[in-house]
């Protein structure tokens, strides 16, 4: 089933950015809107898609829990976040009845719904879509770059923690990546050190290092470390604005010093 | 020796699987020798390899399936320490099955990276890390740590049912399994297999955030619609306590009350707070036991309560559900 690019809804988005991990709960959803939120602030026009079908975290991170999908004549609507109508999501997390509904789908019921996702949403013109994923290499991952090939994603952002538990399943989306041809922007370390609020100490919970490692080790880019915040954490489980209340944090500061790096690396593919 | 290439059951890359309303139908199914025999109906029915299965696990007394919606909450941890915790108990006998096909962390949470599975002529042998604990997993089957399992849901079903049906674990206590996050093929499938021998119950466990209840809420509304019984709930990450001043922080704040909350709500046991240690983390890194390493840690007496609790459970519940 070839997407008929002239049809489709991403013929106006410049581009698109896959955020993966190997790994389950390393922060591909925190990454994925904070960096939407971290390039809305920047002044562009950004899309932020969920595709992890089994759990959809992205409605609750970005405050839009008990949003509703509209209908136009040229499919779906994204949910905005603001009046602007600038920072566009969408989401299982939006059709489902009831939030705690499980949506217990095989291979294929996934796959046409993601061929959907990526046909059927009008986003308008974007500078950036970014698209968020379920951990692995499997149904959603396969069909997602599949439906993207005729439309050049940008590539990929790989998000891992420290531990080498996690460095592995890196390791592997990493085979995945160049299996199936999509480039690599480059790796995040998240959850890289927790600085006790009480004495100051940091602690490397997850251990250290490993992402620099694995990026050194396999030749790609590294794009920084994220430290552990529990702020972090609070305002997203609050759908708040982290980047906005706590401006001057290192995890602020990292996010947006990953964004500028990506800018910096598309306007370098543009000339 | 068994390998990945081998048990390729020829599946096409986009095959509907046979259970599907697509089957035969679907464009993937153009060209494939079975698609007569799919469109048909035929292969809809009971699968041929339930029996096998029943046969096999027959000397399987409790299953355990260890769950979550989400992931990175600690499923791999929680299962390799309650494994490490069973087998504790010389006269218990253990067995892990890693069904993460994609991400299997079992093998280095062990401390079996590298080791691979041999054939012999009763089955696929596990690895064994003591004497009364025995492993499998995808991962003893991939010949370079990079390699990815880049497969669909109809192959994954083919070698969870290929797990269930071909390794021999000979006479067993307990078989532990560790699932991927979700709610999707592995999932539905190691119910639908297990099912014929009866699944003693499910562990499921999650971190205080909201946003992995969200998910975990799921994962039990999935149980109930399956009729998988609830064991209990375990929260993992709960509290960070400093090595330098001891004092505690919630890195992972439960702004809606955490699993106790969610367990009081959904109606089910609650087993108990593992506390973040990143010594838990390290341990799991170079494959030891953390019950061993630091056995007088607050964190390895709540895994050897919860693992009491899951073992009350079991001897009360001897039958599991038929």
């Amino acid at each position: 089933m070839e997407v008929n690019s002239k049809e489709s809804s991403l013929t106006s988005v410049k581009h698109v950015i896959l955020v993966l991990s190997g790994k389950g709960g390393v922060g591909k959803s925190t990454v994925a809107s904070q960096l939407a939120c971290s390039l809305y602030r920047k002044g562009m026009k950004v899309g932020l898609l969920d595709v992890d079908l089994c759990g959809p975290s992205i409605p609750r991170m970005m405050k839009l829990e008990d949003a509703n999908v509209h209908q136009c004549s040229d499919g779906w609507v994204p949910v905005y976040t603001g009046s602007d109508q600038r920072l566009g999501v969408m989401s299982i997390g939006f059709l489902l009845a009831n939030r705690d509904d499980a949506v217990v789908w095989r291979g294929p019921k996934k796959n046409s719904m993601i061929k959907q996702f990526i046909t059927d949403v009008c986003w308008g013109s974007l500078d950036y879509l970014i698209i968020d994923t379920p951990p692995g290499t499997s149904d959603e991952h396969i069909t997602v770059v599949e439906s993207l090939r005729s439309f050049n994603p940008d590539g990929a952002i790989l998000v891992t923690t420290p531990q080498a538990v996690s460095v592995n399943d890196v390791r592997r989306e990493l085979s995945f990546c160049r299996k199936t041809d999509l480039p690599v922007l480059g790796i995040v370390e998240n959850m890289s050190g927790f600085i006790c609020p009480h004495c100051s100490e940091c602690s490397n919970v997850f251990s250290t290092g490993g992402g620099a490692a694995l990026a050194k080790q396999c030749d790609v880019p590294f794009l920084g470390c994220i430290p552990l915040d529990p702020n972090l954490a609070r305002c997203l489980e609050d759908g708040e604005d982290f980047l906005q209340s706590f401006l001057d944090s290192e995890a602020s500061k990292s996010f947006n010093n990953i964004v500028t790096e990506l800018v910096h690396l598309d306007n370098k593919t543009e000339t | 020796m068994a390998d990945i290439n081998t048990i390729d059951e020829n599946v096409p890359e986009n095959c509907p699987g046979v259970q599907s309303e697509g089957a035969g139908k679907s464009s993937a199914c153009a060209g494939c020798p079975n698609q007569t025999l799919c469109a048909s109906g035929k292969a809809s029915g009971p699968d041929p390899a339930l029996p096998e299965i029943k046969k096999r696990l027959a000397s399987v007394k409790h299953k355990i399936l260890i769950l979550s919606g989400k992931g990175g909450v600690g499923k791999s941890t929680l299962t390799a320490h309650l494994g490490h915790g069973l087998a504790e108990n010389e006269d218990i006998q253990v067995g892990v099955l890693d069904i993460d096909i994609c991400g299997p962390s079992i093998p280095r949470v062990m401390g079996l990276d590298g080791e691979q599975v041999h054939q012999s002529g009763s089955g696929w042998s596990p690895v064994f890390v003591e004497d009364n604990l025995a492993v499998m997993s995808v991962g003893f089957l991939l010949g370079s740590p990079d390699d990815a399992v880049i497969w669909r849901g109809p192959k994954k079903n083919g070698l969870i049912k290929q797990f269930l049906r071909d390794v021999d674990w000979g006479v067993i206590d307990y078989l532990l399994v560790d699932t991927p996050p979700g709610t999707s093929d592995e999932h539905l499938s190691i119910v639908q297999y297990l099912k014929t021998v009866g699944i003693t119950g499910a562990v499921v466990i999650t971190t205080p955030q909201e946003v992995s209840l969200l998910d975990v809420r799921k994962e039990i509304n999935f149980c109930k619609k399956v009729k998988v019984p609830i064991i209990g709930v375990v929260e993992n990450m709960s509290g960070f306590v400093c090595p330098k001043c001891k004092n505690t922080s919630q890195i992972f704040p439960a702004t809606t009350g955490g699993a106790e909350q969610l367990a009081t709500d959904m109606e089910i046991p609650f087993l108990g707070k593992l506390p973040l240690d990143p010594r838990i983390g390290k341990c799991c890194d170079e494959g030891k036991s953390f019950l061993t390493q630091v056995p007088d840690s607050p964190a390895a007496k709540c895994y050897k309560e919860i693992i009491q609790k899951i073992v009350d459970y079991c001897s009360s519940h001897e039958n599991g559900i038929a």
